[in-house]
Order: C-alpha cells, then sequence, then structure tokens
C-alpha cells in the first residue's frame, strides 16, 4: 500500500480518476461511447484526439526539461508547421493528392527539424540560457508563421490531409496512433538504451557528463531537434483538424500548458530526472480539465479563475511537503479540553 | 583551434542574424507594396475621392502620418480590414505606420505610446477590449495628436477623449441575429435550444452581439439559451467548445456564434456528430466572410448579418476631416445587411474578402 502511495505515478493519475469521476457525477453519460459512421464518438475519445497534439508537444518538452532546458518556442513552431504545411497543399493543383500532402509533411518535418536544431545550437554551442535562447524564436515564430500565411487565414480542402487530425484508424482517431507511435519509441529508446541515462546524466552535470565521455552537445542539440519535430507534428495535427492554419491563433499559449503536463506528471524543471508516462498523464489532466469546463458552463468571465484554481490545488497535492506538513500538522492536533476531561475521571 | 571554432561559431551567428533580418524586411515590403489586384481594384474607387480631399487640404511637401494599431489577425475578416485599411491609406498617400498587437492589449497600448513619441499626426486604432484606455488617450490628447477609433468601442465616460468611433453597431447585429430567429420560431410550441459561441471575452463585438441577440429572443419565452462559451473567435476553439456542448446537451436546436469563424470549426463539430449542420441544428453568425458566405450558399449557415470590414476609405476620409478642422459626427455607422442561404449563393461570387 505503501508502495502504491509513493510510486511517481500515483498522484497524476489519482487526479485524472478525481476529474474524470466528478464529470461522472456530472454528467453520467460523460462515459458513453457510441458508434457514428465507424469513428467512435464520446467525450472521452474528444479528449483523447484534442489532447493529442499537448500530449505530443508534452512530450518534446519532457526530454529538453530532462537537460535542465526549457522550450518556450513549441507554441511557434506549432503555428509555423500548420502555416506551411497549408500553403504547399493550397498552392497544389489537386489537394487531395497523396504526393502533394506527403510532400507537404515531409517540409514541414524538415522545417520543424531546423528550427528545434536552431534552438539546440543556441543552447549548446553559444552557451545562451535556454529561456532567452527559445525565447527568440517564440517571439519571431508567430511573425513567421504570419509571413507564412500573409496574415490571411488559409483553409485548405484536402481530404488526405484531413485524415492526419481528422480520421479513424480502427475506429480511433488517427492522430491518437501517431501519439502512441512517438511514445513507444521514445520509451524504447531512453529506457531500453543507455540514452535515457544520458539525458539525465546532462541534466545533472554537464560538464561532468563530458568529462566521462558523453558528448552532451550533442544530446542537447538532439533533445531540441526532437522537441521542434513534436511541435512541428503537433501544429500538423492541429491545422488538420480544422483544415485550415492559422499564423495568429495556432498553439498559442501551448508552451505553457505543456510545461505544466510536465510538471504535472512529476518531473522537476531542475532537470535531471524524466517521467515520459507522467507528462502523459499530465496533458490528459489538463485537456480532461477543459473539456470539463466546456461541458458543466462555467461561465467564459471565470473560466481561467476555475482552472487555475484545480491547477494550484493539484501542484499542493503534488508537493510533498505540502503533503507532510497537512499530516503533521493533523497526527499532532492538541485537544486540550479533552484531555482534562479525561485526566479528572 | 578552440579560438577558431568560436570566432567561426560567432560569424556564422551573425551572418544568420542578418540573414533573418533582411528576410523580415523583405517581406513586409512585398506585403505593402503588392496588394492583391482584386481587392485593390475595389478599394480604388471610394478611396479616390479622399485622395482627392489630402490634396486640398494638406500641403504637397507633407505627408500625412497615420498611426495605426491593429488588433491582430484572428480571422478573416480582420485580415481583409487590414488590407482595406493598407490600401485606402496608399491611395489616399499617407504614410501608414502599421502595428498587429497580435490580440493583447498591452501591446495595443505600447504602440499608441510609441506613436505619440514619434508625433504623428492622428491616431487610429481597434481597442481590443472595451476598458482600460483612459490613461493612453490622455496621453494622446496631451501631446495634441487626435485618435480615431475604427470597428471596435470604448467604455470611456470622457468622449472628449477621441474625435470619432467608425464602425458597425454591434448591438444591432445582435438584434438582427435574433430577429431572424423569432421570426423563424414565432409558431414553435415547444421549447428552442439554443447554444452560443462567443467572442472573446470582454470584447467589444462579444459583448454587444449577446446583449443585443438576448433583447431581441427575450420576446419569446420559447427561447432559451441553454450553454454558452467563448471560442475566442477562432475555429479551433469553435470546433472544440462546439463538440463538448455537443457532449453535454442532448437536444441543440440553434446555434448562434459570434462571427464565422467559430461557426466554420463548429460546423465540423456537428458533422462529425453525425448531424447536418444548417438542418438539425439551424446556425446563424455574425460577420460575412468569403468562407462563412460559402458555407451559407451550401445551406450549412442558415442566416449571416453581415459586419462589413472595409472601412478603410471611411477612416481616410475621416483622418481628412478631422486635419481640415472639420466637425464630425462622434459615430459614424458603416452600412451592413444580412444574407440567407439563397441570397449567399447569389452574393458568393462578387465577394471580396
Amino acid at each position: 500500500m505503501n508502495r502504491m502511495f509513493r510510486h511517481h505515478l500515483f498522484w497524476p493519475l489519482a487526479i485524472l480518476a478525481a476529474l474524470l469521476l466528478f464529470n461522472l457525477f456530472y454528467s453520467p453519460d460523460f462515459f458513453n461511447i457510441v458508434m457514428r459512421n465507424g469513428h467512435m464518438y464520446g467525450s472521452l475519445i474528444d479528449i483523447l484526439n484534442f489532447g493529442a497534439p499537448l500530449v505530443l508537444v508534452a512530450i518534446g518538452m519532457t526530454l529538453v526539461i530532462a537537460t535542465k532546458g526549457i522550450d518556450l518556442s513549441v507554441g511557434s513552431i506549432v503555428a509555423i508547421a500548420g502555416a506551411l504545411a497549408c500553403l504547399t497543399i493550397s498552392r497544389g493543383t489537386d489537394q487531395n493528392a497523396l504526393s502533394l500532402v506527403l510532400s507537404a509533411v515531409g517540409l514541414t518535418v524538415g522545417l520543424s527539424f531546423f528550427l528545434g536544431a536552431w534552438n539546440g545550437f543556441l543552447v549548446a554551442t553559444t552557451g545562451i540560457q535556454p529561456i532567452i535562447a527559445t525565447l527568440i524564436l517564440m517571439v519571431a515564430g508567430r511573425g513567421i508563421a504570419q509571413l507564412i500565411t500573409s496574415g490571411q487565414i488559409i483553409t485548405v480542402t484536402s481530404d488526405t490531409y484531413n485524415y492526419i487530425g481528422n480520421g479513424a484508424l480502427a475506429a480511433l482517431p488517427f492522430s491518437i496512433f501517431i501519439v502512441a507511435a512517438i511514445y513507444l519509441i521514445v520509451s524504447l529508446l531512453t529506457r531500453k538504451t543507455a540514452l535515457g541515462l544520458f539525458i539525465e546524466s546532462v541534466g545533472c552535470n554537464p560538464q561532468a557528463s563530458r568529462l566521462i565521455g558523453i558528448r552532451s552537445r550533442l544530446i542537447i542539440i538532439t533533445v531540441y531537434m526532437f522537441c521542434g519535430l513534436c511541435a512541428g507534428i503537433a501544429g500538423l495535427i492541429l491545422s488538420s483538424n480544422v483544415a485550415s492554419a492559422d499564423g495568429n491563433n495556432a498553439g498559442l499559449w501551448y508552451e505553457l500548458d505543456a510545461i505544466l503536463a510536465v510538471v504535472i506528471g512529476g518531473t522537476s524543471l531542475n532537470g535531471g530526472r524524466f517521467y515520459l508516462t507522467g507528462t502523459v498523464i499530465g496533458a490528459l489532466i489538463i485537456q480532461t480539465l477543459t473539456t470539463t469546463i466546456y461541458m458543466i458552463g462555467v461561465p467564459p468571465e471565470i473560466t481561467l479563475v476555475v482552472k487555475a484554481f484545480v491547477v494550484l490545488t493539484v501542484c499542493l497535492i503534488q508537493s510533498e511537503v505540502f503533503r507532510k506538513k497537512v499530516v503533521q500538522r493533523w497526527k499532532t492536533r492538541r485537544y486540550p479540553a479533552e484531555r482534562e476531561v479525561s485526566r479528572h475521571v | 583551434m578552440k579560438r577558431i571554432a568560436k570566432l567561426s561559431t560567432l560569424s556564422v551567428l551573425v551572418l544568420i542574424m542578418v540573414f533573418v533580418a533582411a528576410c523580415g524586411k523583405s517581406g513586409n515590403n512585398n506585403n505593402n507594396a503588392s496588394p492583391s489586384p482584386k481587392a485593390s481594384e475595389a478599394a480604388a474607387a471610394p478611396a479616390a475621392e479622399s485622395a482627392a480631399a489630402s490634396e486640398s487640404s494638406q500641403p504637397a511637401d507633407k505627408k500625412v502620418v497615420l498611426g495605426f494599431a491593429q488588433v491582430g489577425a484572428e480571422s478573416g475578416w480582420r485580415s481583409a480590414n487590414t488590407k482595406s485599411i493598407q490600401e485606402s491609406a496608399a491611395t489616399a498617400g499617407f504614410d501608414l505606420k502599421f502595428s498587429d498587437a497580435q490580440q493583447k492589449q498591452e501591446n495595443q497600448i505600447k504602440a499608441i505610446r510609441s506613436y505619440i513619441q514619434q508625433k504623428v499626426d492622428v491616431i487610429a486604432f481597434s481597442p481590443v477590449v472595451e476598458s482600460g484606455w483612459d490613461t493612453v488617450l490622455k496621453e494622446a490628447k496631451e501631446a495634441g495628436i487626435p485618435v480615431i477609433l475604427t470597428d471596435r468601442a470604448v467604455d470611456s465616460e470622457d468622449t472628449s477623449l477621441y474625435k470619432t468611433f467608425i464602425g458597425s453597431d454591434f448591438v444591432e447585429e445582435g438584434r438582427k441575429a435574433g430577429q431572424w430567429l423569432v421570426d423563424q420560431y414565432k409558431d414553435a410550441s415547444g421549447e428552442v435550444n439554443i447554444v452560443e459561441l462567443q467572442g472573446t471575452t470582454g470584447s467589444a463585438p462579444a459583448n454587444d452581439r449577446k446583449s443585443g441577440f438576448l433583447d431581441v429572443i427575450t420576446s419569446n419565452p420559447n427561447l432559451k439559451i441553454i450553454a454558452s462559451q467563448t471560442g475566442d473567435f477562432t475555429r479551433a476553439k469553435g470546433k472544440e467548445v462546439m463538440q463538448a456542448f455537443l457532449q453535454a446537451n442532448k437536444k441543440i436546436d440553434v446555434l448562434y456564434a459570434h462571427n464565422d469563424d467559430m461557426a466554420l470549426g463548429a460546423i465540423q463539430a456537428i458533422e462529425a456528430a453525425g448531424l447536418k449542420p444548417g438542418v438539425d441544428i439551424k446556425i446563424i453568425s455574425v460577420d460575412g466572410v468569403h468562407d462563412g458566405i460559402q458555407a451559407a450558399s451550401e445551406g450549412k449557415i442558415n442566416f449571416i448579418v453581415e459586419c462589413n470590414p472595409l472601412l478603410g476609405p471611411q477612416l481616410m476620409t475621416a483622418v481628412n476631416d478631422v486635419l481640415a478642422g472639420k466637425d464630425i459626427p462622434l459615430r459614424i455607422v458603416t452600412e451592413e445587411g444580412t444574407f440567407t442561404s439563397e441570397q449567399a449563393l447569389a452574393a458568393l461570387p462578387n465577394r471580396q474578402y
């Protein structure tokens, strides 16, 4: 029992369960899933589908944070990726052509790799602090995205491209499979090879790691590139989901949601340790919370306050110091009146 | 050896920065210099008269400098608005200083302050939200720079802070939307469940379109708003919120979206739920951008209240009048219509934005 409490996934899972339970009481058919034109349809599926891009970005962010870094530019990369893909497709003659969509996806993936490499290069070789290095692209990225879309919303009518964010495979949204595949690959690479250990070691102490023969710079550049890639794919999913690219709003504040997801998942911003599964659950908690707020009809004026309150509670519950204090308070509580009574008897 | 490596890194960085900076500049020039031919034709006609006015009232050697602080580029409507202002400023021969606030009030305030410092002749802007403008508007007034509001209003008590407000009457737009709904359901005996997708919380169009709509539909007790949430005027949010509405509510008869983009997102959610937009759920929206009119012509949106973004020419005329010292009305309302599905089909071929 004690072991279960101490497992790093216990609290994130408990919070997710509590949120789902709340929904169950609030609207009993929350868990209903029906089949509709070969798709599964229901609130849970919506959470997975809309949460997929966030999970993806958060996975990339986890690795960056594990090296004691941070990537603020993911939201902008999401916007750039969506803009570039939609622009490429809208220029094509036959928008449904598989080759066109594939080349758009390939171009976008390549660009996201490059943007990630740019971040990694700034952090690893020029020694700029990660928060500043990635801030550059965060600010400039929205401008680049608007340059690509020339300030317009680009609408595409390609069923092939639409499949990425809206299609269904085995009755489940296709985006879930993309996320699951990347999650599996990353877990295998980091937990079954020495790569995970290298990343954690660089996060603990890049100097010492270099001295024992780990190529710190290469590791750092690689994780930023991977983070860029995740953000790029998330951008593809998001833009294909609404069949349009919006340079200004796509992925707005995504970096903050992703960092929050990583922290809720139990990874420390100090680096040196990371929990991928925790991150996935953290991202799902955030998406469940958003969906819950929409479903129970919180007035839009106070939505953010409600969200902040829940996040605060989540963070407090997760904090071991806070938990211990509460428990201690409770254990050492004294009841002077009671004691006196018992003494007289 | 190490030094060489460091030096080369530095030089590469500098090179990249120069390259990026050059890119940005050329991109901007492109934007300003080569507007799409279709839209410029349209703007040219009404702008011509304001150009003539500017020549008569201003000495030829000094260009009028107009500082414009735009909200952002949150929707197709806004892009059309931006284009109209940029083109008509060019035709009127003004030197336009344009800034994009990316939906943030602090950015807009910063932009306005920098216009004051640059001593532009006139400042025009579309306020992101209604409140919190008094301080910066007073600064402009003290600097002697006239301010013109476009498209969205501010809630300042002191109307001497700005010269005029050019734009649509959002309350009226909400009323038109509500009136159509009341007419459609005047014989309905049962309850009609309405869901509402609001614009950015606190913005003038969201507040006014909501209140105008409410004013009218209260006349029929059967019309009930059962859920209302913000969709931030974007497609992605509109889709996400509508999907949650569809899960939470068994019976939705009508969707009222504060702009076309949210309605377009919601249409995708409705289709994913296996329902027919426009038939199973009646959709009312505001704006009339090209994609919205197209959806209306396909019968997916039942009624669109137009909100005309092409107020550039009117703005330039007002700028000239203000500089010439003429008295202008405190409120200039733009001409607007409404579209049913059939009217949208007819209007689609010559829609400019």
